[in-house]
């Protein structure tokens, strides 16, 4: 399994109710009801996904985060998940607000733009980044609002989010990210991974 | 008539209290069943049928020498395996295929009971047919599903037996009829009640048959379970049999030789009382109101898993009306999964060869039979 997904399951407490929004194939969510007894729902796009998950009778609806999230009620799951996907969003503002409406914690991960790889593509080449965690030419990505993890966690502040943890990810190396060292895990984390709270 | 006494059926002994008010009792219920019940008696499912259905689902339908009409899912294999799964189909009340309804004859006059039927609805339809829980002595069903007003049924099962099935598949369905499908469900009534044969339902003791009206009422009905792309692609503006229009009313057109085919088939194996009835249980079918306008209290304390299905071309039970049933449900925190299957097909879909529908129902099923059997132990 990703590393991603070892440190999101570390974070959920046992038998939680867990949303995860663009579930994907269902992988985390297999993990989780396998290994943390967890009542766990899903929602994704995309329709070949979808029949995945339901092949293999997990819950999981077929929908968009952007239109779809308002009919959970407040606080309905104690965990919601969004892995990789804030980026995609027309309006990530507001998926972030509804998230923490529906969710007692939130869990979103995000493909670090501040990565010290981006950069050079950026300062040297003079070219949109392509790397492992951002594959797409600037023509044909789905990703509509990049951001650093220095962005978010400027972001979270300036919205008045609590920030219980960050976890930077490079590679298969976990590490914490804190205040004073954000500057420099900015610069060499693929994702950052944070868990939030209202 | 020899057929007919093959035919499977319970008399229901105790009294049924109608929604009309009416009482009915010591009445038959036909069915049907596939496969086998195992010991613990975990693996039943009860299949609901479609307005023109019957208890004949799988392989062979004895009566019409056609195949059932879910013979793509149900079956050794199949999306319900009966490899697997002990399946029971029954034909509802109203219906013209060995259950109650306005053909049965009533003992008293020994004539058949006509317009002088009850209206029934789908509550009593679902609750005729729990007394098969009873008589199979199954403490809890695995699933119940159907399409259409089989769907209606499910969820209507559910409301009123919460305890009772751990799986529910609502299919291409609504939880409240909408005023669309009771214009198109009126249209069909209206031509069968037009038909001089009609007779004010009595065309039996009078040895004749609505048989125009009610392949009218077909064919206005047919258009509606096809797209106008399933339509485009498959006839388009093809003739039938000749090389030019012939200025006249013959069917001209492939697509008005089809339909009046598929009028003309179809009253070989229905009565048209019957569609008068059941196509008005379909009508009264407003679970949404049964609970004074809150759908998500239909649900309230159910165990079931459930999951729902549309298709995208099916503009007489839409995607959006599906999806109420998925917000309705979520809105408890009910465990739901949904996806609408791409197809041009339109709400006939569920009937039909459509991969993809037919192997994710397969897999979820499977899945989760197998995940509550080793949980158990």
């Amino acid at each position: 399994m990703k590393e991603e997904f070892k440190v999101i399951s570390k974070f959920i407490e046992e038998k939680s109710r867990v949303l995860d929004v663009g579930c994907g194939d269902g992988i985390l969510m297999e993990y989780l009801s396998k290994n943390k007894v967890v009542d766990v729902r899903g929602l994704e796009i995309s329709k070949e996904k979808v029949k995945k998950c339901l092949s293999k009778g997990l819950a999981v609806i077929e929908g968009d985060a952007e239109n779809d999230l308002k009919q959970f009620p407040d606080l309905s799951f104690d965990y919601v998940i969004l892995s990789q996907t804030l980026q995609a969003f027309m309006s990530p503002e507001k998926v972030i607000e509804n998230l923490l409406r529906v969710g007692k914690k939130v869990i979103v991960t995000i493909p670090n733009f501040g990565h010290w790889k981006v950069r050079i593509d950026l300062l040297l080449k003079g070219e949109m980044p392509v790397t492992k965690n951002l594959p797409y030419q600037w023509y044909n990505t789905p990703n509509l609002h990049m951001c650093t993890i220095q962005d978010f966690y400027n972001f979270c502040n300036s919205k008045g989010i609590n920030i219980y943890k960050t976890i930077s990810l490079n590679g298969e190396k976990i590490s914490n990210i804190s205040n004073s060292n954000l500057k420099y895990k900015n610069l060499i984390s693929e994702l950052g991974i944070f868990l939030l709270e209202k | 008539m020899n057929n007919l006494n093959k035919m499977k059926s319970i008399i229901i002994e105790k009294t049924l209290k109608l929604d009309c008010g009416k009482e009915i009792s010591n009445f038959p219920l036909a069915y049907e069943t596939y496969g086998n019940l195992n010991e613990k008696k975990d693996n039943a499912i009860l299949i609901f049928h479609a307005l023109t259905g019957d208890q004949y689902a799988s392989g062979i339908n004895p009566i019409t020498k056609k195949e059932g009409w879910w013979n793509y899912a149900v079956g050794p294999g199949k999306s319900f395996d009966t490899d697997k799964f002990f399946i029971i189909c029954a034909n509802v009340i109203g219906g013209c295929m060995g259950s109650y309804g306005p053909g049965t004859i009533d003992p008293l006059t020994n004539k058949p009971i006509g317009t002088n039927f009850p209206v029934i609805t789908i509550n009593d339809m679902v609750n005729a047919q729990y007394n098969l829980l009873d008589y199979f002595k199954i403490e809890k069903l695995f699933a119940v599903a159907g399409g259409s007003m089989g769907g209606m049924q499910v969820l209507q099962f559910v409301s009123n037996f919460p305890n009772k099935a751990r799986v529910a598949l609502p299919i291409a369905c609504t939880a409240s009829h909408s005023a669309q499908n009771i214009a198109f469900n009126e249209l069909g009534r209206q031509a069968i009640m037009s038909d001089s044969n009609w007779k004010e339902g009595l065309y039996d003791e009078k040895s004749t048959n609505p048989d125009k009206g009610l392949a009218v009422a077909r064919m206005a009905a047919h258009i509606t379970y096809l797209s106008k792309q399933g339509l485009q692609e498959k006839f388009g503006r093809n003739l039938q049999e000749r090389s030019d229009l012939k200025f006249g009313f013959d069917a001209d057109f492939q697509i008005e030789s089809y339909l009046r085919y598929q009028g003309s088939v179809f009253v070989d194996r229905f009565d048209a009382n019957s569609y008068l009835y059941i196509t008005r249980a379909m009508d009264y079918f407003d679970l949404t109101k049964q609970f004074n306008g809150n759908l998500s209290k239909a649900f309230k304390d159910t165990k079931t898993k459930f999951f729902i299905i549309s298709f995208t071309s099916d503009w007489l039970y839409p995607t959006s009306e599906n999806k109420d049933i998925v917000i309705a449900l979520n809105a408890i925190g009910a465990d739901v999964g949904f996806v609408e299957i791409e197809t041009d097909k339109g709400h006939d879909s569920f009937l039909l060869d459509v991969p993809d529908f037919l192997s994710t129902i397969k897999n979820y099923l499977n899945t989760t039979y197998s995940n509550i059997h080793e949980r158990r132990i």
